[in-house]
Formats: C-alpha cells, structure tokens, sequence
C-alpha cells in the first residue's frame, strides 16, 4: 500500500488511467503518510483531508469513464503562499492569522482544473522570506535527509521548505512552490528532488501572497525531471488578472524530454567559482560538465562579469518591494488585529506582534532604501545593477549559449538553528548567491539532483536558459539526471 | 520642475496691504473623477450613491495576492482629457506606488504616476471679467500634467461611540490630477479656472465636473509677493470642494499670508484646510510633519505604452470644445463675444442653443435663450437640462414672430404660458386669439374710429408727424395687442396724410 507513495507522478499518472490504481486509494496513501509523518517533519501546516477524499472521489468518477485532466486524481501539496479557498491561506505568518480566502489562486486553479488533489497547505519562510523554512510562523520544516551516521536535525533549505521535504519523504507527489532569489531551487538541492523556478511572466501570481513582485515566479517541486515538467504545464498560463503574465502558448514541455543536447552549447560562467566554495561543490560541477560533453554538448567557458554584484542588489529590490507589499497586513480587514489607543498603536501594536523577525528585518531595509534621500543611491543604483546582469545573460546567449551550468547552492543543506546563520543575516543571505541572478534578470532555472557530498547529503546543479526556453531546461536536466540517478534519503521515520 | 513666471505684475489684480501692494500667486491641483463604469484597476463599480461597500472588489479591499490590471477605459479618458487641454500626450508613462498607512487606503500605497504622467504640458485660456467698462480679458493658464492615480476609500467617524468605520466604494476609483502652473495672480482668476476646466472636462464626457458629489475638488496652492519679487513660501490648502470656497480660501490665506508678512512674521510652507462654516484655513501638517512617501515605480504593472496612431483616433473623435464653439458661434452666427460665451458656458446651454437655433436667426435665438430662457431659470432656480420649455417650444415661439403671426410683446407673454402650463405654442396662439391681426379691414376700421374719436389730436398729428404714434398706442389697444403694429404705423400715418 505505502508503495503507491512511491509512484512518480508520470508512474501514477499510467497506473490510474490504465485503472491499475484508483486515485482514492493514492490520496489516502498520502493522507496515511502524511498523518503517521508529519508530525517529524511539519511539512504541512494544514492537512485537507475531506477535500482530498472528496476531490479524489470525483477523479475516480472521471477516470472510470476514460475522462480526466492531466493531473487527474494526482495528489499535490501546496504552499501556504497561494490562496485555496476556504483554505488556510496564511503565508506561514502570524499577521495573517485565520485568513480564509474566498478567491482560488490561478495557478492552483489550473491544477484543479487539470483533475489535481489538494492533499493541505505546506509549511514554508513567513512571506517567503528565508533560506531554511525557519522564520516560518508554524516552525522549522526538517529535512528527511539526514548526514551519514548522524541523527542530527536539518533544514531543508526555503522558502519552499515545506514543498521539498513533503515531496522528498513521499508525503505528495509534487508540491507547488515559489522562487524570489531560490526558494524553489535551493529547498530542491537540499533535498534531492527537482525543482524549476520559469521564466517571470511564465506562471500567473494572481492569488499567490506577494513577496517581491518583479521577482516572484511559482514553479513545481518535484520528485524527477519527467514530473517537474507535467506540473509546470498545468501551472503555467497566460492570465488577463495579471498583466505581467505574458501571452505565449504553453509547451508541452514533457515532450522535451529524452531530446538529445548534441552540439548543443553549455555555458560554464567563472563567477560562480567562489570563493570558500567547498570542494564537493567544484567536483559536483565538473561531474555535470563531463556528463554534458559525454552526451554530445559543447562546453564554453564564459563570463558574467555582473554576478558579484547580485546579491547586494537582489536584496535592495527584493526588501523595497516587499515593504511596499506588506504594507496591506495592517489590521484593518482580515488576519490578526492587536488593538491600540488609537489607529496608529493599532497599526504597530498589530505589526510588531504579526511579523517575525526577518520580516520585520527586511520591511526596515526595503524603507530605507525607498526612503527620500537615499532612493538614488539604493533602489536606483540596484535596478541598474539589475539591468546589467540581465545584459551579461543576453550577450551569452546572443553568442550562441543554450543553457548555463552553474551549481544550485554554495552548501549542502545545514543544521536546524545553526548558530552561525541565527547571527550573522548575511551567512544565510548568501545561500541564493547561484540562484537570484535568475530572478533578477527574469530568466528560467532549475535545480536538478547530481551527486551527494562527503556526508552523502544531495546537491544540486542549476540550468539556466533563454527566456521562456523551459524546454531546454528539460531536456538538459534529464540528461544530467540519467547520467547521476535519482537520490532518495533512507527511510528513518 | 523649474517653475516659471508668465505674469507681469498687474497693479488692477495687486492687493492692498497696510505697508504697500502685494501680489497673491495660485497654482491649483485638481483632482477629477474620470467618467467610466469600472474603478482604475478593478471592475468594481463607480456608481454614486450605492450602500458602503457596495463596490468593492477584492483589488480595492487590496485581499492577498490580488493585483491591478489597467482600465483602458479610464486611459482613454486622460487621453481625451489631455487633448482637451491642448497637452503633450505621453505615449509611454508609468504608475508608481505612493506609500503611507491610513484605514481607507487599503493597499497601504495608492497606485499614482510620479516622473512619468500620462498628460505633460498643455494650457487652458480663461475669461476674467467683466471690469468697470464691461470689458473681459483672456489670460492663458499653463498645465503642468496631468496624471492617473487611485482615490481613496472613505473612514467615518461618527457612526460609533470609539470606532471608525470605512466605505471602501470610492477605493481604486480613477482620478485625474490635473496640475496647473502658478499662472494664477486672483481669486477670479483661480475660479474662472476651475470653472472653465470643469467646462472642458463636461465637454469632454471626462468627468462630470459635480463638486457637490467629490468629482471633481481642489488643492490651492497660495503664496504672496511684493510685485517684482520672487516667488513666496506657498501653503497648500486641500480638498476645497466648490468653485465659492476656492475664492474663499484664497482671498482668506492671501490675507492670512500678507498680515503674517507685514508683521515681520515668515510663512511656514505647511498643508491646510478651509473652513466654510468660519471662511477660513487652518494647518493641518507642517513641512517636517510631511509623509516620505518612497515613491517607486508599481512592480505588479508595466509602463502604460500606445502608439500615435491611438491618440489620434481619440482626437478625431473629440466633440467640439467650448472655445472652438465659441469662435465658431461668433464667426458663423454672427454673435458678440459676449452672448458666445455665456452660450458655450455649459455645454447643456450650448446644446440647446444650437437646437433653438438650427435653421433660424442666431442673434434672435441667442436673445431668447440669454434673456428669456436663462433669465427665467435663473429666477426659479432651475437647470437647463430640466427647463419647463424645450428647445422645440422656443423654436415655434421664435418662428411664429418671424411669420409674423405674433407681436415681439405677444411672444412674451407666450413664453410665460409655455414655461407656466407647457403646451405647443402654435396651438396656445390660435387657442388663445392671440394671433396679430394682419387684416388691414380691420385694422384700417380700428384707425378710422380712434381718428374719428379725437379730431384735436389728429389735427396736432398732421401739424407734428412724431404725435402719430399715440394713435399707433391708441389702435394697438383697442385691438388688444394683437394687430400688427406695422400696419397700425402704416395706416396711421396714410389716415392722417403724413408724409415722410
């Protein structure tokens, strides 16, 4: 029985159409698992299961008559950052306490739509806002991998904490997560499991909690590359409610998988060779290029002379916009209200109890940046640095570049409270130093499994493509993922 | 923005104080609701007068992960706006979020435009006037721009002992901000602006220009000088909501301003508000008080771009607007300035004068519509739209004098009876016997009897040809007013053997 968790979601996918399994059967497998699991890995911070059943139910009634979307009866889990309608919809943040939409994100829409089944919300940074699912209102997320010969806690990296550890220890089949400087592609190296963050534009953000708007793109956390792109094609959509979204087809970016990469062009850029960065990370690297070159790619050493400047910048934009974003958690319509003298102590009484720390943190930098006086010399100054960076991938693939290779994180994944993290922002900050670089010039990225390091802890690698080239990203990730196997932590729960 | 002087000092506009002349400069933000169905960035409505929080999308309560998507409706109307106000149109501009906290502002940012507004530069030509001599003069006011942005929901804070309450409908409704330059030197002029944009705008079908109902309210900005001096420290007052309270606010912080002054005292550059019950401003923040607003460009939407060829389509479409109107009323009907002017005032005025005039006499419609018509509404308090007599039932009344089936006099009292009962008018003629009697055997029986009646005076007549038109006066009231007085002249003078 607990073997149906184990499917893939293309391995399921077979199985329920061929009438092999029933999608309630799968849906109460996930919801077994997930009641006897979660309480080690507070993966979920709601779990749906009369919806579940009830969504499960209707699949079966679909797949019985040879009926069904693409995701027809496949279980899913969901940050907690996309509105579900009448769901717990709290963005793992106190201030919005009890906040029940009535409004369905679109991109879990689409997923319904295509015959999906919510199995609960997943554990995730409050507002998005972290690197190890630790600022989350509901608790740390632990990771199900464990270092060899250690019972030692760690974080699955974030925001998407909750996506990736629900996926990697069988509790979905595939999670929906977001991305704002990695919070898809991190999480998805620490754990040994895919993620893709797309193109901005790619997937709608309309009912999906804003973190930084120019950067926020949601993508799917995934058990291999085959999945990954079934998701993200149910996801995606141009959308008339967001007018970033951009009108172009959406593949069927399944089909990309299996293409051969000959002759294809792999851009290794120097920059990301950085300083400390640890020795099983540079091995890592050069075991994907050598894979790339066995499968017929050519291998070009190339420059992105901006990179260093990234994460500065990122977190200049990311921080203004989120101030500006969050400006609406003010107590006055929904979530939490701490009540004050007047309508001023309201508001800070309501905010200082309703954020946690990093959020507070980055509210304070975004204010400042934005603030008179200092505009110039920060937001302006880093959308410039923005607009640079997105040059340097330009000039790339304009020189003929199909997709670069890059590591996915400077680490494997760490300790829950690491001390060096909890004191110094900027250790934890630098975790996205690979990935922000994506979302600051728009582009699509994904994080594959492609080895373990000395502790046989997975890491990841990063493809990064042309905009809107998804398909690329497929169909290179699944050759690095043929060429390293698929990594699964040993069962210890 | 470099602000520039375009006036000279003009002692007739100067204000006396009690050490010499000063000189008030006016500069006016207005904020204007645009007219469409659907609010800025939602399709919540924009109705008037519906239940609070009757309109109110999940954009406009600003609920989690919504987002904005442009009205197009509303970019039209600026557009529109913009070529109204002979303005540089922008074909690329861009929203940015206005950042503070208040309970009727959702988001906790309004979506505006800061460095890029959709409307630059443009001008409006005002009518100050008449002076001692009855003469008005034309003075061109300067647009800064215009630009889009959100208005604000509405906190009410008299329905609950210790709570406020908030109205959400007006949230995310789309106003335009029309700023003008410092162009202004007078209360007048400062009213005949608004006066004149909300015509423009009424013109347009932009806005609809009702103060009353916050469509259209005014930020006055004011400051005093010596002639000759440079600019002063202004004070901003808000939300003025009547084209009377602008002129109230202004002559009052003028004199405020000016008495500070001559005190050896030194303007604050502070934001207040007026007061109509007291006629007067007082402060509501100081400078250093002032929100930082971290203005920053609107991440959930794209800069706003259109091509020419979108602008021009909206001009082409453009009705006519009051000056073009105007000039035209004066170079093709014949009409003085004047009488123009007060016809193209409203554009309901306008619309009924072309209908009273379209194939008939101009200047005698322009009477009619100027003394008889307004005169009237004037007294009883009425607007045109709803005045008892049509521009149909004028029409007749004018025709039937032109036929000459009435007296000028008679058409008088016909107006009376049409605007009192209504009824056409050709028919209350004929009805009524107030038909002109144009048969000369009548008339010529009606001259004979007053002649035969005072032999002296005819006698007088005959010797002082300027007597006979007492006998014209004398027939003309034996016939009741309804002879043609023409005729009565004619035959009067024939009867008498008057040669001229």
């Amino acid at each position: 029985m607990s073997n149906l968790t184990r499917l893939t979601i293309s391995e399921a996918r077979s199985k329920l159409r061929a009438k092999e399994i029933k999608a309630t059967e799968l849906t109460d497998a996930y919801l077994d698992a997930i009641d006897a699991a979660n309480g080690e890995f507070n993966a979920y911070v709601t779990v749906t299961h009369d919806k579940a059943r009830d969504m499960a139910k209707a699949s079966d009634e679909k797949l019985v008559r040879g009926e069904g979307g693409a995701l027809e009866g496949i279980p899913l889990g969901i940050k907690d950052l996309f509105a579900t309608e009448g769901v717990h919809t709290q963005a793992c943040s106190h201030v919005l306490d009890g906040f029940r939409p009535r409004y369905e994100s679109t991109v879990t829409a689409n997923l319904w739509a295509d015959g999906a089944v919510m199995l609960g919300k997943l554990n995730m940074d409050e507002f998005a806002m972290g690197s190890s699912n630790e600022t989350s209102y509901y608790g740390a997320v632990t990771n199900p991998w464990r270092a060899a010969g250690s019972n030692k806690q760690l974080v699955p990296g974030g925001s998407s904490g909750g996506s990736a550890a629900a996926v990697a220890a069988w509790l979905c089949a595939g999670a929906t997560a977001t991305d704002t400087g990695g919070s898809i592609r991190q999480p998805a190296a620490f754990t040994g499991t895919v993620g893709i963050k797309p193109t901005y534009g790619r997937v709608s953000r309309w009912g999906t909690v804003a973190f930084a708007s120019s950067l926020d793109q949601a993508g799917p956390i995934s058990r291999d590359v085959r999945d990954a792109a079934i998701m993200l094609k149910s996801m995606a959509s141009v959308d008339g409610k967001d007018t970033t979204s951009v009108d172009l087809p959406v593949p069927d970016y399944e089909a990309a998988i299996g293409r051969s990469v000959k002759g294809m062009k792999i851009g290794i850029p120097k920059e990301y060779r950085v300083d400390g960065m640890p020795a099983d990370i540079e091995a890592l690297w050069q075991k994907g290029i050598a894979w790339l070159k066995e499968a017929g790619a050519e291998i070009v050493d190339i420059s992105l002379p901006h990179t260093k400047y990234a994460l500065p910048a990122y977190y200049i934009v990311a921080p203004a916009e989120a101030s500006s974003n969050l400006a609406r958690y003010d107590g006055v319509r929904y979530g939490l209200r701490v009540p004050g003298k007047d309508i001023i102590e309201m508001y800070e009484n309501t905010r200082a109890a309703g954020f946690g720390r990093e959020v507070k943190r980055r509210i304070m930098i975004g204010t400042y940046v934005l603030s008179a006086g200092y505009y110039d010399a920060y937001y302006l100054q880093a959308q410039k640095v923005r607009t640079l960076i997105k040059k340097d991938f330009e000039d790339a693939f304009a020189a003929g570049i199909d997709v670069i290779l890059t590591p996915a994180t400077p680490s494997a994944a760490f300790g829950v409270a690491d001390q060096e993290m909890a004191s110094d922002p900027v250790k934890m900050y630098l975790n996205d130093i690979f990935t922000v670089t994506v979302n600051m010039a728009g582009l699509p990225g994904i994080a594959v499994p492609a080895g373990m390091d000395a502790n046989g802890l997975p890491l990841g690698l990063q493809l990064i493509g042309r905009p809107f080239d998804e398909e690329t990203l497929f169909q290179t990730a699944h050759v690095i993922e043929q060429a390293a196997g698929r990594f699964e932590p040993a069962k210890w729960w | 923005m470099t602000i520039i002087d375009t006036r000279t000092p003009d002692p007739k506009r100067l204000i006396p104080g009690a050490t010499g002349d000063w000189e008030v400069i006016i500069g006016l933000e207005v904020h204007a609701q645009v007219t469409s169905n659907a609010k800025l960035f939602s399709g919540a409505s924009t109705s008037f007068g519906a239940a609070p929080n009757a309109n109110v999308s999940l954009v406009d309560a600003a609920m989690p992960g919504m987002l904005p998507v442009i009205n197009e409706e509303c970019v039209k109307q600026a557009i529109r706006t913009g070529l109204g106000l002979k303005a540089q149109i922008n074909l690329k501009s861009v929203f940015d979020r206005k950042n503070y906290f208040y309970p009727d502002l959702p988001q906790g940012y309004q979506i505006s435009q800061y460095k890029q507004p959709i409307v630059g530069e443009g001008k409006i030509i005002i009518s100050v006037g008449p002076d001692k001599k009855g003469e008005f003069e034309d003075i061109e006011v300067g647009i800064e721009r215009l630009h889009l942005e959100q208005d604000a929901g509405k906190s009410i804070h008299d329905q609950h002992p210790t709570m406020s309450y908030v109205d959400l409908n007006r949230s995310g409704v789309a106003l335009m901000e029309i700023v003008s330059k410092p162009d202004m030197r007078s209360s007048d002029e400062a009213k005949a602006y608004v006066t004149k944009l909300r015509t423009i705008v009424r013109y347009l079908g932009t806005c609809d220009g009702n103060m009353d109902e916050g469509s259209m309210r005014a930020d006055v900005n004011v400051s005093v000088r010596r002639p000759g001096e440079p600019f002063g420290t202004r004070c901003e007052i808000k939300n003025v909501n009547s084209i009377r309270f602008v002129g109230q606010a202004i002559e009052y912080e003028a004199r405020r301003q000016i008495a500070i002054l001559e005190d050896g005292g030194k303007i604050d550059q502070e934001t207040r508000l007026f007061d109509p019950n007291k006629g007067e401003t007082r402060s509501m923040r100081s400078k250093e008080e002032a929100h930082d607003y971290r203005y920053f460009p609107d991440p959930d939407l794209l800069p706003l771009e259109f091509d020419q060829a979108y602008v021009d389509a909206l001009a082409a479409d453009l009705p006519e607007l009051p000056d073009d109107k105007k000039n035209r009323l004066v170079d093709t009907l014949g009409l003085s300035a004047y009488d123009a002017s007060i016809l193209v005032s409203e554009k309901a005025i306008a619309d009924y004068f072309e209908k009273v005039a379209a194939g008939r006499d101009g200047k005698a419609a322009a009477n009619w519509v100027i003394n008889d018509l307004l005169g009237a509404l004037n007294k009883a308090g009425g607007d045109i739209e709803n005045a008892p007599v049509s521009p149909d039932q004028l029409g007749a009344i004018i025709d039937l004098i032109k036929e000459g089936t009435i007296s000028g006099k008679i058409a008088k009292d016909l107006f009376e009876i049409v605007w009192n009962e209504g009824g056409d008018p050709r028919e209350l003629v004929e009805s009524r016997g107030m038909k002109q009697v144009t048969d000369t055997g009548a008339i010529e029986k009606a001259v004979d009897d007053v002649i035969a009646a005072n032999p002296d005076k005819a006698e007088q007549a005959r010797a002082k040809p300027t007597m006979a038109g007492w006998f014209v006066g004398q027939v003309m009231k034996a016939t009741g007013g309804k002879a043609n007085p023409q005729a009565v002249n004619d035959l009067v003078k024939a009867k008498l053997g008057i040669v001229e």
